[in-house]
């Protein structure tokens, strides 16, 4: 009978408008906190920086020029160069990218597609990403036993590249993981129905559409490696060289190693020369990062 | 994908040819010009011998481009270790070689010769705020170094205020470490509330920034922050340049290379460094912040090279 008026009454106890507009209104401001508690976080970050990259550009931009990269390093700041800090840098990163991607999305690939799942793989793989933690200072002393002293290869580039690759490695395993779990499941099923071989599915199918992530992977680890100092010292990477390396069981030094030193220096020039230093470490690095977002989108985009 | 990874391959491969015919190319280039020696002469050891050791290198592949030499910073201690097995031709030190280090070498069969290169003096450095304290003695500084009761400058010397005292030194590793524990903590350990640093730019930054501070490092760093330290007289003597060159400044201290025996004679780039090495360091040492010895040091260096290198 007063049929409209009840449901009325009980839509007005349901919902209280007063308490709603009350509530939306909490859920509202809490939600306006935490978006300028987000953006403090990430001004933060770019504060910090940009604070950096103003302090290396003030004090070292002066000093990148052309014969800063062609010279030898000398105790006139004026003179100074990186030239071999640079080439052994470039030798390092020629040498840890074939070394990471063969064994790393190897490795990857034989705990993804072909390692039953047991607890044996299940521990391997625990380790490995343990081992991404490890500090890059005990693969320094691991690659100074092993590969200057048991396998002899002195204080070479092959010895500084398998140390940095094996740093390396973890890193590239895990991210390599990651990038061929993602590929769907149906696209394994559909190559497998068509009578491809495990193998072939692997690499037509399943490796193409995982090399994006594969690659920012290796990117990102390689940039790390060659930002190291902790481990090239250990295997006895030289601070100053007068020749420039001839094959890769030669003596070398690198980038960080040139910076590392200039920062200890007394004098004031020098701590700019290690800020211009700064400056060509990071502008590799940004060129590698750019590189791998091309081919990431690249092939992005062909599958 | 495969003609991607064929491509990938083919494309790191010939790069790293290019750059090796690249660099062949180079050293092939500078053989023209040589009655030249070659070869390899490697050093590793103390950071605080590095600068000297970069500006002689830095001249003699002037003279020699063949030759390749390398320099380390693996620190007195670490430089040790390479050159006890004789994996180093030189080790350059802070400090003397110590009795371990030896029996090492000599069980290993490796002979070795110090050669003294320069001069450098231990600089007690103070904030310049520090308006009080212009002299110290030997055992002011152990006492304040060592004693833990010891909190303000008051405790050091009476009439002195009751400012505290922040300390800083080098790390422990460090040649100057082991010096100054000789020389002053009478190998007494230092005081646990010392602020160590393996880099000597942030005990300069941290004096500079701490009105009781005091610390110590090498001459060429105070030389270098005049503006914002100031040096303590030792025993009544001003560190400078005349003062540690005749030994009168109480911590003057000599750096050391050893080279091995065995190298300087068989090698004829590493006979042929070490001569140029002792008559440079003097005026490259002064150039970096050292202090050069007199010249009867290096004529006695000579000879003593002369004799084992044979000429």
């Amino acid at each position: 009978m007063a049929l409209p008026n009840s449901e009325f009454k009980n839509t007005k106890n349901l919902m209280d408008r007063d308490s709603v507009s009350q509530r939306i209104k909490r859920r509202l401001q809490l939600n306006e906190i935490f978006k300028y508690i987000f953006l403090a976080g990430l001004v933060f970050a770019l504060l910090v920086l940009s604070t950096l990259i103003y302090d290396v550009i003030s004090k070292g931009g002066g000093w990148v020029n052309l014969d800063f990269l062609r010279n030898f390093p000398s105790r006139r700041p004026e003179q100074a160069g990186l030239y071999p800090a640079l080439i052994g840098t470039f030798w390092l990163m020629l040498l840890i990218v074939p070394m990471v991607f063969i064994v790393g999305v190897g490795a990857a690939i034989y705990i993804e597609e072909y390692a039953p799942k047991n607890r044996i793989t299940s521990f391997i793989e625990v380790n490995i990403s343990n081992l991404a933690g490890v500090p890059s200072i005990v693969f320094g002393l691991l690659g100074l036993t092993i590969f200057v002293r048991v396998m002899e290869l002195g204080n070479s580039i092959m010895a500084g590249a398998l140390t940095l690759g094996l740093m390396s490695l973890p890193i590239v395993i895990v991210a390599s993981q990651e990038a061929l779990r993602s590929v769907k499941m149906e696209l394994r099923h559909a190559s497998l129905a068509l009578g491809a071989s495990k193998w072939q599915t692997t690499f037509n199918v399943v490796l193409p559409s995982a090399i994006p992530g594969i690659i920012t992977g290796i990117i990102l680890a390689v940039s790390r490696a060659i930002g190291e100092t902790a481990p090239l010292i250990m295997v006895g990477a030289a601070t100053f060289i007068s020749t420039t390396p001839s094959s890769v069981f030669s003596d070398f030094t690198a980038l960080p190693i040139q910076i590392y030193n200039w920062t200890s220096r007394p004098q004031a020039e020098f701590q700019n020369l290690a800020a211009a230093g700064i400056i060509v470490l990071m502008t590799m690095l940004i060129i590698m990062n750019s590189a791998a977002i091309y081919i990431r989108n690249k092939y992005t985009n062909r599958h | 994908m495969s003609w991607m990874k064929k491509s990938a391959l083919v494309a790191s491969i010939t790069s790293v040819a290019i750059i090796g015919a690249a660099c062949g190319n180079n050293e092939e280039g500078g053989a023209a010009d040589g009655e030249g020696l070659s070869g390899k002469v490697v050093m590793d050891g103390s950071s605080t011998v590095f600068p000297i050791m970069e500006a002689v290198a830095e001249e003699y592949s002037a003279e020699q481009p063949e030759v390749e030499v390398t320099v380390g910073v693996s620190g007195t201690g670490g430089g040790f270790k390479r050159f006890v097995t004789g994996e180093t031709d030189f080790s350059n030190a802070s400090r003397e070689i110590k009795e371990e280090e030896a029996a090492e070498a000599e069980k290993n069969g490796v002979e070795y010769t110090q050669l003294a290169v320069a001069l450098d003096g231990l600089s007690l450095v103070v904030n310049p705020e520090n308006d009080w304290a212009q002299d110290i003695t030997i055992e002011e500084l152990n006492k304040m170094w060592t004693d833990p009761n010891v909190k303000t400058w008051k405790d050091v010397r009476a009439d002195w205020p009751e400012e505290e005292i922040s300390f800083f030194s080098p790390g422990k590793d460090s040649g100057t470490y082991d010096f100054f524990n000789e020389a002053v903590l009478d190998d007494t350990d230092i005081r646990e509330d010392t602020q160590l640093s393996e880099d000597d730019n942030v005990l300069v930054t941290g004096v500079a920034g701490t009105k009781g501070a005091i610390g110590f490092f090498g001459y060429a760093y105070y030389i270098e922050n005049k503006d914002t330290l100031r040096a303590l007289n030792v025993e009544g003597i001003e560190p400078t340049t005349e003062t540690i060159n005749d030994l009168s400044y109480p911590l003057s201290r000599e750096i050391y290379t050893y080279v091995n025996n065995a190298s300087l004679k068989d090698k004829p780039q590493v006979a042929d460094y070490t001569r140029f090495l002792n008559e440079n360091a003097a005026a490259l040492s002064e150039e970096v912040g050292y202090v050069g010895m007199e010249q009867a040091r290096y004529d006695e260096n000579a000879k003593v090279i002369d004799e084992i290198a044979g000429e």
